[in-house]
């Protein structure tokens, strides 16, 4: 840990390479104080409506577990199926010698600032482990929630699949109704193993003022499936990450989506990097892009390094009030033999479109919705009823925002 | 009843209908023949109400209201429906979605309106997308069929459409009509034509249409002039014989 902390303080000052810098010293880190909840009832209505907003059901109706973070405390985790664990980080890191083959193993402490304050700073995050052969069919979500106005929450998670098992992770971040300046930094290390399947959607319900830096890494190996959704919809300031994906294993297959809408005064810049590193690795990566007046980087990254892998990289990008779209994506062929694509486009909605559609009965503003509701569905091999529907659910509530 | 009084219309500064005057009544179906270019399309698309056919000078009554100037929902809502030749692809919108989007909001089976025209496959793929000719028309009479307008715009139905398919569509677009035949206990042939009130206006190039479905009234467009006025099967022998260049010579 020593080693760890010493790499930290030497990046703390160290500025990210993308995204606009961000002065920590303008947010305050100290921990709030929370208590612990025997039951997720005790949680205020404003706040489980809020949870509700991104994906976190706090009745608990169809989940396997919950984690929830409110500001700096853990005040609930619970596991409610054999062969899950669910610990706040730092219990884990206390009581569990395993952790330190996980915790800063995918993502480096001193790639940057955030990075670095994350380890100085830590104030929580979760440990969401299927053990090995668990099938974990209900989602397990995780909340990740502020409430301190101005207050930079710092966050570490790791998300373990076994050998075998099956995991799907619903993670939810939004704050309070009035909130409206706050530092998110999540840092998130993903461990695919054997043949394990694992599931990770993240829902953004932030605040028109927030800044957000996430970090995250995962790893899959042979035969492992990870599916990495990612729905942001609700206007934040500032939100930059590339999450990257390792495919070390023989046939190992990384899917990742994103769906993004850029409202006024945001700025969204969101990468998905993926790198085939070992034979019959499949990877997609998926954006769905709306500018509503907003700017969105869409970037992705394909690394193909050895013979027989397949990679295909998609970017849509729709401007329906203004704004800027800018899709970035790249592909990178190291050897012989690999196969990858990318397909990108910026547009408009298609007037014949919504002309065919009013001669269907809709009025102008039901047949836009439609079209964007059709752009924002993207099918999800994989993906169980239950967090398809949370998915849609986000979707639809933005659908009912933007018109 | 349909009313179109000397309409004239214009795209951009291109005249494509000049002095139209057509009058559908309840319960009929009119077929309308043209070489390519005619305006046909133009037509059907200015009774839907697309905004870049300009009417200059005219009017369009529907159900005694003048539509003339009604947006294109307004005028689905009054009960006017088109079948396409060419819709769009709207990625994402499953095609069930679209025909319960066309039921607005009537209870509607799905399933068994796509059996009759022999969809049920294609409800869970984006509408139009990498549809055949032949898909594109099943799909549009399944849309037709869940909206159930009074009036029922037809662009082309027959084109694109292999003969396997050709009575499928023939006999979809008869009930529609109200004008399919099978033998009904309860109502004769001539009870069920006194009862009928859907109106057609069928647009085809080659006619052959006119072997599954029949039709009132037919009429030549010709350069943007209704030419001719006949029974519809007249006029398609008189076209199958001299072909337009016919017409040509009836218009000037």
């Amino acid at each position: 840990m020593r080693d760890i902390d010493e790499k930290a303080l030497k990046a703390r000052e160290k500025k990210a390479v993308l995204g606009p810098d961000v002065d920590l010293a303008t947010f305050t880190a100290d921990p709030v104080q929370h208590s612990a909840l025997k039951s997720l009832d005790q949680l205020p209505d404003e706040d489980r409506s809020q949870m509700l907003k991104a994906g976190i059901d706090t009745g608990e109706a169809g989940r396997s577990g919950s984690y929830i973070q409110m500001d700096t405390a853990a005040i609930f985790s619970r596991s409610r199926q054999e062969g899950l664990e669910v610990i706040p980080i730092k219990r884990a890191l206390k009581e569990c010698d395993w952790i330190h083959d996980y915790y800063w193993k995918l993502v480096s402490v001193d790639v940057d600032k955030y990075t670095a304050r994350a380890q100085l700073d830590l104030h929580d995050g979760y440990v969401i482990r299927a053990l090995p052969g668990s099938k974990v069919i209900y989602p397990v979500q995780a909340c990740l929630y502020l409430d301190k106005e101005n207050l930079s929450q710092y966050v570490h998670n790791l998300i373990i699949a076994e050998e075998g098992a099956e995991l799907h992770v619903i993670t939810g971040c939004a704050t309070a109704p009035h909130l409206r300046r706050g530092l998110h930094v999540g840092i998130s290390e993903f461990f695919v193993k054997r043949n394990a399947k694992l599931s990770f959607t993240m829902i953004h319900h932030w605040a028109e003022e927030m800044v957000v830096r996430p970090r995250s890494v995962g790893i899959v190996e042979e035969g492992g499936l990870f599916l990495n959704n990612y729905i942001c919809m609700k206007p934040v300031k500032s939100l930059q990450m590339y999450p990257t994906t390792h495919l070390v294993g023989k046939g190992a297959v990384s899917r990742f989506y994103g769906l993004m809408v850029g409202n006024p005064g945001t700025e969204l810049d969101v990468g998905g990097r993926v790198l085939l590193k070992a034979e019959d690795t499949r990877a997609e990566i998926i954006a769905r892009a709306i500018s509503n007046g907003g700017t969105i980087i869409s970037r992705g990254d394909l690394v193909g390094e050895v013979p027989g892998i397949k990679a295909h990289l998609e970017c849509r990008g729709l401007i329906l009030k203004g704004g800027v779209i800018h899709a970035i994506p790249e592909l990178r062929g190291t050897i012989d033999g690999v196969e990858m694509s990318h397909e990108a486009a910026v547009g408009k909605i298609d007037q014949e479109e919504i002309l065919y559609l009013m001669s269907r009965g809709l009025s102008e503003d039901e047949a836009t919705a439609t079209i964007v509701r059709g752009f924002l569905s993207v099918d999800i091999p994989g993906l169980p009823a239950g967090l398809k529907a949370e998915i849609d659910r986000a979707v639809d509530q933005t659908e009912k925002d933007m018109m | 009843m349909l009313q179109i009084e000397d309409l004239q219309v214009r795209i951009g500064d291109r005249e494509v209908l000049k002095h139209i005057d057509l009058v559908i009544k309840p319960g009929e179906t009119h077929i309308l023949f043209g070489p390519n270019g005619s305006g046909k399309t133009s037509l059907l698309m200015t009774v839907m109400g697309y905004p870049q056919y300009r009417v200059v000078a005219g009017k369009i009554y529907f159900k005694g209201v003048d539509i003339t100037d009604m947006p294109i929902h307004e005028r689905a809502r009054l009960g006017i429906g088109m079948s396409y030749q060419r819709p769009p692809t709207i990625n994402g919108l499953k095609t069930r979605k679209m025909v319960e989007i066309c039921a607005a909001g009537e209870k509607v089976e799905v399933e068994d309106l796509a059996r009759q025209v022999n969809f049920v496959d294609f409800l869970e793929r984006d509408i139009n997308a990498g549809f055949s000719g032949g898909e594109i028309k099943r799909s549009e009479l399944l849309q037709l069929m869940a909206q159930d307008p009074d009036l029922l715009l037809f662009d082309e139905p027959e084109s694109g459409v292999d003969l396997e398919n050709i009575s499928l569509i023939g006999n979809a677009i008869s009930r529609l009509l109200q004008r399919d035949y099978e033998h009904d206990d309860a109502k004769s042939i001539k009870e069920k034509k006194q009862i009928r009130t859907k109106m057609g206006l069928i647009i085809t190039h080659t006619g052959f249409i006119l072997d599954y479905v029949s039709a009132d009234k037919g009429q030549v467009l010709f350069e943007g002039v209704l030419a001719c006025k006949l029974n519809p099967m007249e006029i398609f022998r008189c076209i199958k014989n001299m072909g337009y260049e016919e017409c040509v010579r009836c218009a000037t």
